[in-house]
């Protein structure tokens, strides 16, 4: 029976058991050394770039933030929650929370976290002008206040058992109570922000008096952003770059073979074709079934993704999740039964809506363009209309009956299920509504019993897999490359590089290119 | 007398015609991005746009009132000289601006300083020697660089430069630039690739411009004079096609600022082209307006510059 009190030592009980399902890279034996400057460099990076933790929605902001600020609490490569400014976590209905901070935390100011500072950090992330990434999230939390300097109380308009990873999200980093100016970082992060320069660069050095005394090992980083494909892998092969982030599939190899690492991390991303189920088409199930059968899912992992990714079966969760329900029949590539559902109901005659895909949604045009040549082959006409990548989420994302998406992997099942599935979820693509999924929901959200929870989730799989009018054919592998020199990079559930978290763990190793060419065979 | 009044007439006439295209230009810039699809409020908020949220940022940011009180707003400031703070990061967009733009104008001043003399001397040479095989390598390569696109130069330098033999580095990123040698080796590849573009356009031009000044009845004077070629080139031909040659300058100057996003995104140097494009991106529209208003400003600038050499040196040949 699990103790319904410190939900952290049940999060380690998981760690344990979830530990195994990660492909972890070659071990090597050697003794993680201090010291080193790194440069990194990520995709996308603009004048939109920030240091304010609620605005983070782009890798690189990730990343950043990632250096100069804390969580309360953290997710590890298994998204378990872990403690970090919360050292420990308490509630005994799962609605009202209580949080204790560590004591003798500093910020970089000099300035010792208090409660205050917790208070100030989650709660603007209510106010519209701070246009937090987080703000849906963020109004689940009723009432946020003070129980003494080390203590914060969080009220939720309902029970849920996952709270605390909502909190993992690098966008509810703490901040020092009052701050509204993000020229610079003023966290309680392993490093501090020593320039900060939107669209160009940021250097992070390391803080002396971080609380966390082991790990950290680099003494400086210097993150950009290249978004130039060739020109990114380019400044790796030359040594401009130590860290780079998504590289091209097409790319792995040429990496490999001239010497640089390639990190594999299974993650659970994916683009998704989403069938609205209230306009259009997708009214009719069996159009949805129709189209689910067309994907040919082997053909888009080689062609697409170049094997880099794991077959999907139009339900979220990846396989990789401890909750992933292995039960569920995977749904196949079926042209002649999409062929009779199809002429069954008269949509092989019919002008159907076209595909909507983008550069914005990754892969989608491709992805998109397979489809419609499935679809040709049963004489079925689709048409592809590739919008711009600019505006496309808030222009063209939901807004057509027939539309490609593209979503990160997220911090938790709860997360993914409430967020994109709940029919009042923001971000119900497919607009599905189901009250069972609802009440299901609810349900898990006050479960404290783990194989319990684990059945309900399995359901909500399955009901996604019949019901919802998303096809996902594929999680996507994210593959981050690095020099030899960079060594401590571990795959990570939540992303690229340790699910952006990387530069708490990564250390350098000056000999590492001496040693692998006398260890060379001739 | 009377012609150095008509002079400053006309000089005037010019400066005038420029601003009232500033204005114009303003204007239009305003209203073009009041009906690009979506505002700074959707591309804050992005996937997390939510109807809710973007309504109340929109409204806490005044992008809810009609745009023409945006435009009054917007206008009242400029007159105030308050070129306004950017919607995306809250700073002044005028120091983001200038700090881009000086930037630009040293890539823009290395390449031109390099490429101009190149240019007219490989053009010049090329008309005095026309139809030889000096001509027609000069004319077959000018033709070949100007073809391939400067991604492809630029990506392929990097290729052999830095990836296969390691001489020089890959980004020239401006805060690694600490000595005379760093600079030069940052900066090499940048200029080379940008003088790739230039050097090709503008020895075609000048080559031209010199056929024509070749072919022309003075110079055909000038030889049956007996004049020495040295005396024919430098004292009738060089006179007569600076003002078309300044033209062609101009003309390559100005794209050095503005149409080099594709050198400045490969080898991550931080110029303005690259903030405009970000600021149409995020729907930053202050910054959108004075990266406009300063790319504008300089082709202006140096467009009027050009007509102001050509009506002088006109002058001093009617004068002369």
């Amino acid at each position: 029976m699990l103790s319904r009190r410190d939900m952290m030592k049940q999060g380690a009980l998981l760690v344990a058991a979830g530990g195994g399902a990660l492909r972890s890279c070659p071990a090597r034996a050697a003794q993680p050394l201090r010291g080193g400057h790194v440069r990194v460099a990520s995709t996308t990076g603009s004048l939109s770039d920030t240091l304010d933790p609620a605005r983070e929605s782009m890798a690189t902001d990730y990343m950043r933030g990632a250096m100069f600020y804390d969580g309360l609490v953290t997710l590890d490569a298994t998204l378990v929650p872990q403690p970090a400014l919360a050292e420990r976590i308490e509630s005994d209905d799962f609605r009202t929370w209580t949080f204790h901070l560590r004591p003798g935390v500093q910020f970089h100011d000099g300035a010792t976290l208090t409660s205050a500072d917790v208070v100030y950090s989650l709660r603007r992330h209510l106010d519209p002008l701070v246009a937090s990434q987080v703000r849906f999230q963020a109004r689940a939390m009723r009432s946020v206040r003070a129980d003494g300097p080390l203590g914060v109380v969080i009220e939720l308009d309902a029970p849920n058992i996952s709270f605390p990873s909502v909190l993992g999200l690098n966008n509810f980093a703490i901040i020092r109570d009052g701050t509204k100016n993000f020229e610079t970082a003023n966290g309680t992060g392993p490093f501090r922000c020593a320039a900060f320069q939107p669209g160009i660069r940021s250097l992070a050095v390391r803080n002396p008096d971080f609380w966390k005394t082991d790990g950290v090992w680099i003494d400086s980083l210097e993150l950009i952003s290249i978004s130039d494909d060739m020109a990114r892998h380019n400044a790796l092969l030359s040594g401009d770059v130590d860290i780079i982030a998504e590289v091209n599939p097409r790319l792995v190899a040429l990496l490999r073979q001239r010497g640089m690492g390639v990190m594999e991390s299974p993650t659970g991303t994916y683009t998704d074709l989403a069938i609205r189920q209230d306009i259009g088409p997708g009214k009719n199930p069996e159009f949805v079934q129709a189209i689910k059968h067309l994907f040919n899912r082997d053909q888009v992992a080689d062609s697409v993704w170049l094997g880099f990714c794991r077959l999907g079966n139009d339900q979220p969760l990846p396989p990789e999740d401890r909750y992933y329900n292995h039960d569920l029949p995977q749904t196949v590539f079926d042209p002649d039964r999409a062929k009779w559902l199809l002429n069954k109901n008269g949509f092989l005659n019919q002008e159907l809506p076209p595909l909507i895909c983008s550069p914005a949604a990754n892969a989608s045009v491709d992805i998109a363009v397979l489809l419609q040549n499935e679809a040709s082959r049963i004489g079925m006409k689709l048409d592809v209309r590739r919008m711009p990548a600019d505006g496309y989420w808030s222009q063209s994302w939901m807004h057509f009956p027939l539309g490609f998406g593209n979503v990160n992997a997220r911090g938790s099942a709860d997360m993914t299920f409430s967020l994109a599935f709940a029919s009042a979820a923001p971000w119900n693509e497919s607009h599905w509504r189901s009250s069972r999924f609802d009440e299901l929901l609810a349900l898990s959200r006050r479960e404290a019993d783990e194989a319990k929870r684990k059945a309900i989730y399995y359901e909500m799989q399955t009901l996604i897999h019949d019901g919802s009018g998303l096809c996902i054919p594929n999680f996507i592998t994210s593959l981050d490359g690095y020099h030899q020199r960079i060594r401590g990079l571990r795959p990570h559930l939540g992303g690229h590089l340790m699910g952006n978290n990387f530069s708490r763990f990564i250390w350098v190793d000056e000999n590492a290119g001496a040693r692998e060419t006398e260890s060379a065979p001739a | 007398m009377t012609m150095n009044a008509a002079l400053i007439r006309a000089l005037l006439r010019l400066v005038g015609a420029s601003l009232v295209s500033l204005v114009f230009v303003t204007v239009a810039v305003f209203f073009i991005t009041a009906v690009l699809p979506g505002d700074v409020a959707d591309a804050l908020l992005g996937q997390a746009a939510t109807p809710d949220a973007v309504s109340a940022l929109r409204h806490s940011l005044n992008l809810d009132k009609p745009v023409l009180v945006r435009f009054v707003i917007w206008v009242t400031g400029l007159l105030h000289g308050d070129f306004g703070v950017s919607l995306v990061s809250h700073r002044p967009v005028l120091a983001m601006a200038s700090e881009r733009l000086i930037h630009s104008l040293l890539l823009a001043g290395v390449t031109a300083l390099f490429a101009v003399p190149v240019a007219l001397l490989l053009g010049t040479t090329a008309a005095i020697f026309r139809n030889t095989l000096f001509d027609r390598a000069v004319s077959l390569l000018t033709l070949c660089i100007v073809s391939v696109p400067e991604f492809l130069v630029a990506t392929l330098a990097v290729f052999i430069f830095s990836v296969q033999l390691h001489l020089l580095p890959a980004l020239a990123s401006i805060s690694d630039i600490h000595s005379i040698g760093s600079f030069l080796a940052s900066f090499s590849m940048p200029v080379t690739t940008l003088a790739c573009v230039i050097v090709g356009q503008m020895s075609r031009m000048t080559r031209a411009v010199m056929i024509d000044a070749l072919g022309s009845s003075w110079v055909e004077m000038a030889v049956l004079k007996g004049a020495s070629p040295a005396h024919i080139i430098l004292r009738h031909v060089i006179p007569n096609v600076i003002a078309p040659l300044f033209n062609v300058i101009a003309l390559s100057l100005s794209y050095l600022l503005g149409g080099v996003v594709i050198v400045e995104s490969v080898f991550h140097y931080p110029g303005i082209a690259s903030l405009m494009v970000d600021s149409v991106a995020a729907r930053d529209i202050p910054l959108v307006q004075i990266c406009a208003l300063i790319f504008c400003a300089a082709y202006l600038f140096l467009t009027t510059l050009a007509d102001i050499v050509a009506l002088l040196s006109s002058q001093r040949r009617h004068a002369a």
